[in-house]
């Protein structure tokens, strides 16, 4: 999203789609993951929308769904291709849409080699390190950086962790006006045609094929999606993890991105691309972030070689032109929000005192320090990596080698108690009293328990206010770490050494109440809100400064406590505003509910129907108008035409909705910031049963493998050994359930809804395999075994392919040993091999084997998935070759 | 009564088995969990309506075949008592435990049930049920306290998608009949005044037969030919007492 349209969060709100006129939602669960919000699908559908659920089972989205598309698990890029293919070869794309705000005219460099060319891979691949050097992807004569990726101006990017800075924001370009476009579209290396001859092979027949997606069906979804994709009619896709868990995730929301910008959805009413977060407030701890790799409002990390100082951060860092450009108001700002009168123009405003990134830093990565020795303790905050992290054996191994470990959370999961009751003490790979980790349990406040707010999935903040105190020892995250950071600053207080500055200058005087001493999570807000030098609340990180005289402490949340009040606890229930609900909690940016909505009018500032008016440009007043607040400056008149130089978001013109990027438009090809190429492409998962049939490379190149002995990979397709886990799998969530079960496995009222582990299986594959409803099945990877009750239903259906048959294996992740409903934990059967870009593991499609029984206790269990190794002749090479072609080993 | 015949109007067709239902209903009432047990029967893994379960959600998976096409539908549906015009349960209550109240609901009054039984059998649907280690009965009150407090039922109020519908009964009626004409395969269940209980005052939108939900498809108040019954058992006995009376005044002759 971020390299697509400029910032890595959901373009459009739930109640928003409420206005669809088709909703396709692809990658999600909704009604079961996200059931509150899926009341605006069923209005959606009540008003005469078509709702169509892609999922490889029927599931509670499927059941009140006109249309469920089963699909293969892994090939949804193949599916989201061939509607692309299918809009262009009949020409449906919205051309005035695609001309006037896409980069669909500009001109790649000469240099650049499509997939279609290399059979599978980009020019630009790199064996060494294998990895991309990007250069010829850029636009012809201008070098464009993505702030939203990997900065190629920085060759030190490479060393911490390629692409770990995603999810944010727009683009940098030197030399924009540099750039050459073809406004016909006819250009042969314009983005347009590039597009076109990339997707032109994902046929129907050809998404039949790999996706097991019958034409006919395909056909319905095809003419359903373009069929309400125009002035008068819009459409919305929904993806959730199932999108992102993959090798290849990141490319699967750009290809969902390529297609909303062909068909003109993006910035207007019942369209867009809803990403839907895994769990409360994930969208906030990437805003304000939990990441190694960012800083709050999406500002990157310093690099310990490119960044001695605050002008070289900055000037590697922004755009010239664009909203980005004010970075350095956004940056300063930030550092007199740590550091108050500390930070001062003379010292760079305590730029030194920032910790710089020294590599790859990300979860998974960190599990394998922990392995090494090199990363020695561990805070778990609501966190439950034994169950709900891949390869839960990886993850307790890697606990296993700590110093310390901090769990806080309301029960005693998993991950505070593997060193006496994990699978490994039964297995006797671990004893306890081998173990030296050293490990505190403390107990966490739940939200009823506490101040604070959610930022949800559609960027909007609501404030919770406190309803009881916690019981017990149980205290709020808040506290915590407020007087964690007040006991270390007082047991440094007296030091003179430079090293303890950076805590000893820090703003920690927020103030506490209360028989607990809970700190004001109110003043945290204000916090990051801001203040101007007269000490008021600022209302917008337009009044952000890079003088000093501005504090803020996120510049996105800039305005959330605007005119001194938290613009988050407003509570006007809908039924009492318009339907956008304005005044109800507070979005960023600047309470805008649908991003890039300068889309939803014409070039000429007029609504593109008056159905889907949303906002538009008033000429008699001058300013934009409309039902939200404008994504864009306010006076700036359709017809504006920047002046030559200029800088920031003056640089655009009228008619530029994507104001984060540099050149004001949505990308269908992205030069610069994806780790694994400017264009979704098909890649199998890295295990797969099926050979890919398009191109000879058959997993994503760019993807992270490790040869970790406790993380092998199986073969896949036609490999020796590949038929030894010949099903396969995918993980997901139940309605019942909060995600590792932390949250649900200890109340008997939801854990009586789903009480057990359990599989699911087509009557076909229990045929084949002998396994009976409500029996037991073990569930074989090379990484462990674990056991379920099976479930036989028709709900997930085996996927026919021209020459095969695949069936599927459903497993839900929730269960662990602990709590009142327990059962093993599916992610001991995943993997640790990564997306590039972002990190995630592939948990949503993976090969097993399946066979009836419960699996062997003690250490059987280990001899158990040893067999299957030896008999898959799995090494530590197995499935990590980056490149592959036809009919060689991978 | 001061307040308009109150009734849920359930329409499984929006339905998205959620089962917060389930759960709002026993937060709210403090019922005690029914058992961690994996059922098999689909998502259902509560059963049925019990004296532990007021509001239960049906999992039905089931083939369908339209336009030489067959898909498998998953239908889901909230149960819960019917709150019957004519109440066997009530009639047949020996305490008064079960009272109609001014909603126009039956509930038990759980300090005066002595745990008699004789409202188990009565009831057409199986819904009221005792409580193992009570012996009292207990079901659906459309909370009636919350009712008491301007409040609607925890049930409708966590409902996601509007599929529990709650409001006076003549309003809900209308509404379920607009609807109906809109949904394909939509009938009305409990929503006519003339069938076997005088008409439920929780009805339902259903998308196939009945029996497919597990309800029986034309319920009738146990209690209905009671009368009819007593009546016969009056002839019978007026008949024997005739006989007898005879069979005396013939032995004076």
């Amino acid at each position: 999203m971020g390299t697509s349209f400029g910032r890595g969060g959901a373009t459009t709100f739930q109640q928003d789609l409420q206005n669809a006129d088709c909703i396709v939602i692809q990658g999600s669960n909704m009604a079961e993951c996200h059931p509150v919000g899926f009341q605006w699908v069923m209005e959606a559908k009540a008003r005469g929308a078509t709702v169509i659920h892609v999922d490889p089972r029927l599931t509670r989205t499927g059941a009140v769904a006109d249309l469920h598309v089963p699909i293969r698990v892994g090939s949804d890029i193949a599916l989201l291709g061939g509607l692309i293919n299918y809009v262009l070869s009949n020409g449906l794309e919205f051309r005035e849409y695609v001309a006037a705000y896409t980069n669909a005219a500009t001109i790649v460099s000469d240099d650049f080699q499509d997939t279609e060319d290399l059979d599978g891979l980009f020019s630009g691949w790199q064996d060494e390190g294998a990895h991309y050097a990007t250069d010829s992807w850029q636009y012809e004569g201008a070098e464009v950086a993505s702030s939203a990726g990997q900065r190629q101006r920085s060759r030190h990017r490479h060393e911490t962790g390629r692409g770990h800075e995603h999810g944010s924001h727009g683009a940098s370009i030197s030399g924009l006006q540099n750039i050459r476009r073809d406004e016909t579209l006819q250009d042969p290396r314009c983005v347009f045609q590039i597009i076109k001859r990339h997707y032109r092979r994902y046929t129907p027949e050809m998404v039949a094929g790999i996706c097991g997606i019958p034409e006919d069906v395909f056909d319905r979804l095809a003419r359903a999606v373009t069929e309400n994709s125009n002035r008068e009619r819009t459409t919305a896709f929904v993806y959730a993890v199932g999108w992102t868990q993959h090798t290849v995730g990141v490319q699967y929301i750009r290809a969902a991105a390529i297609l909303q910008l062909l068909l003109g959805n993006i910035g207007r009413p019942g369209g867009g691309i809803m990403a839907l977060r895994g769990h409360a407030s994930i969208q906030g701890s990437t805003d304000i972030p939990t990441l190694y790799n960012l800083l709050p409002g999406y500002l990157p990390m310093p690099h310990p070689k490119a960044h001695g100082g605050l002008d070289e951060y900055v000037a590697d860092d922004s755009s010239d032109t664009g909203y980005w450009g004010n970075m350095r108001a956004y940056a300063v700002s930030l550092l007199k929000a740590y550091w108050a009168d500390a930070a001062t123009a003379d010292n760079d405003y305590c730029f030194d005192y920032l910790p710089r990134i020294t590599g790859d830093h990300s979860s998974y990565q960190t599990v394998q320090n922990q392995l090494e020795g090199t990363c020695k303790g561990y805070f778990l905050n609501g966190q439950n990596p034994a169950v709900g992290s891949a390869n839960g054996k990886a993850q307790r191994l890697g606990m296993a080698n700590l110093d310390w470990l901090v769990v806080r959370d309301f029960a005693l999961i998993e991950s505070a108690t593997w060193w006496k009751d994990g699978p490994e003490i039964e297995s006797g790979e671990l004893r306890p009293e081998e173990i030296g980790t050293e490990v505190f349990f403390v107990p966490a406040a739940a939200h009823t328990e506490k101040d604070g707010s959610f930022t949800n999935t559609q960027r909007m903040l609501q404030w919770h206010h406190k309803a009881i105190d916690p019981p017990d020892d149980a205290r709020s995250d808040l506290w915590f770490w407020f007087h964690l950071g007040r006991i270390m600053r007082e047991k440094r207080a007296a030091s003179t050494a430079e090293r303890d500055r950076p805590l000893l200058d820090l703003t920690w005087n927020y103030s506490t109440a209360g028989r607990l001493a809970e700190p004001s999570a109110e003043e945290v807000l204000q916090e990051i809100n801001g203040w101007k030098a007269d000490g008021s609340c600022l209302s917008s990180y337009d009044e952000l400064k890079d003088d000093g005289s501005t504090v803020c402490g996120c510049w996105i949340y800039c305005g959330v406590y605007k005119d001194g009040k938290n613009q988050a606890a407003r509570r006007t229930p809908h039924t009492e505003q318009s339907w956008v609900a304005p005044d109800w909690g507070w979005a960023w940016p600047a309470n805008r509910r649908l991003l890039y909505n300068r889309a939803s009018a014409d070039p000429e500032g007029r609504p593109w129907s008056d159905r889907k008016a949303y906002v538009w440009w008033d000429a008699e007043q001058g300013k934009w108008t409309g039902h939200d607040v404008p994504d864009f400056q306010p006076t700036k008149a359709p017809d504006f035409q920047p002046e030559a130089g200029a800088k920031g978001p003056d640089a655009l013109s009228g008619i530029d909705p994507f104001i984060m990027q540099a050149d004001g438009k949505g990308w269908l090809y992205v030069p610069a910031g994806l780790s694994d190429g400017p264009l979704p492409t098909h890649y199998e998962p890295e295990e797969s049963p099926v050979s890919n049939l398009l191109y000879g490379q058959q997993q994503n190149p760019a993807r992270q493998v490790n040869r970790l002995p406790v993380d092998p990979y199986h073969p896949s397709a036609d490999e020796p050994g590949a038929d030894v886990f010949p099903y396969a799998m995918t993980t997901y969530r139940l309605t019942e359930h909060h995600t590792a079960g932390g949250m649900s496995r200890w109340l008997p009222y939801l854990s009586e809804l789903q009480p057990e582990m359990f599989c699911e299986v087509s009557p076909e594959l229990a045929a084949e395999v002998g396994l009976e409803h409500l029996g037991w099945a073990t569930v074989i990877t090379a990484r462990n075994a674990i056991e379920a009750r099976v479930l036989v239903t028709e709900r997930i259906p085996p996927i026919r392919l021209p020459d095969r048959v695949v069936h599927q294996v459903g497993l839900p992740y929730h269960w662990g040993g602990n709590g009142i409903s327990v059962g093993d934990a599916a992610n001991e059967l995943a993997h640790m091999a990564l997306d590039p870009n972002v990190h995630i593991q592939e948990s949503k499609a993976l090969t097993c084997d399946i066979r009836p029984g419960r699996r062997p206790r003690g250490p059987e269990r280990l001899q158990l998935v040893q067999e299957y190794r030896r008999r898959a002749g799995i090494t530590e090479s197995t499935g990590t070759a980056h490149r592959t072609s036809r009919g060689e080993s991978r | 009564m001061t307040s308009p015949r109150m009734g849920f109007f359930t329409d499984t067709s929006v339905c998205i088995g959620c089962k917060a239902c389930e759960v709002a209903c026993k937060e709210w009432n403090a019922i005690p969990d029914d058992g961690q047990s994996l059922l098999g029967m689909s998502y259902d893994n509560t059963g049925g309506l019990g004296a532990d379960t007021w509001r239960h959600v049906a999992f039905i998976e089931k083939p369908v075949t339209a336009d030489g096409r067959t898909e498998l539908r998953w239908l889901m549906s909230s149960d819960v008592c019917k709150h019957c015009t004519h109440a066997a349960c009530l009639d047949v209550c020996p305490t008064g435990a079960l009272v109609r109240t001014e909603f126009g609901t039956v509930v038990v009054q759980e300090d005066i049930c002595n745990g008699c039984g004789y409202c188990v059998p009565a009831c057409p649907y199986g819904v009221i049920d005792q409580r193992k280690d009570d012996g009292r009965v207990w079901k659906c009150t459309m909370c009636y306290d919350r009712q008491l407090g301007g409040q609607e039922p925890a049930c409708a109020m966590a409902c996601p998608t509007k599929s529990i519908q709650f409001g006076p009964l003549d309003e809900l009626r209308e509404r379920a009949a607009e609807r109906v004409a809109e949904v394909p395969d939509a009938r009305l269940y409990g929503a006519d005044p003339d069938d076997g209980v005088g008409g439920a005052g929780a009805f339902f939108l259903l998308l196939d037969e009945p029996e497919v939900y597990g309800l029986p498809p034309d319920p009738v108040v146990t209690t209905r030919d009671l009368p009819r019954m007593w009546r016969h058992a009056a002839i019978a006995a007026a008949g024997v007492a005739v006989a007898v009376v005879g069979s005396f005044l013939g032995s004076r002759r």
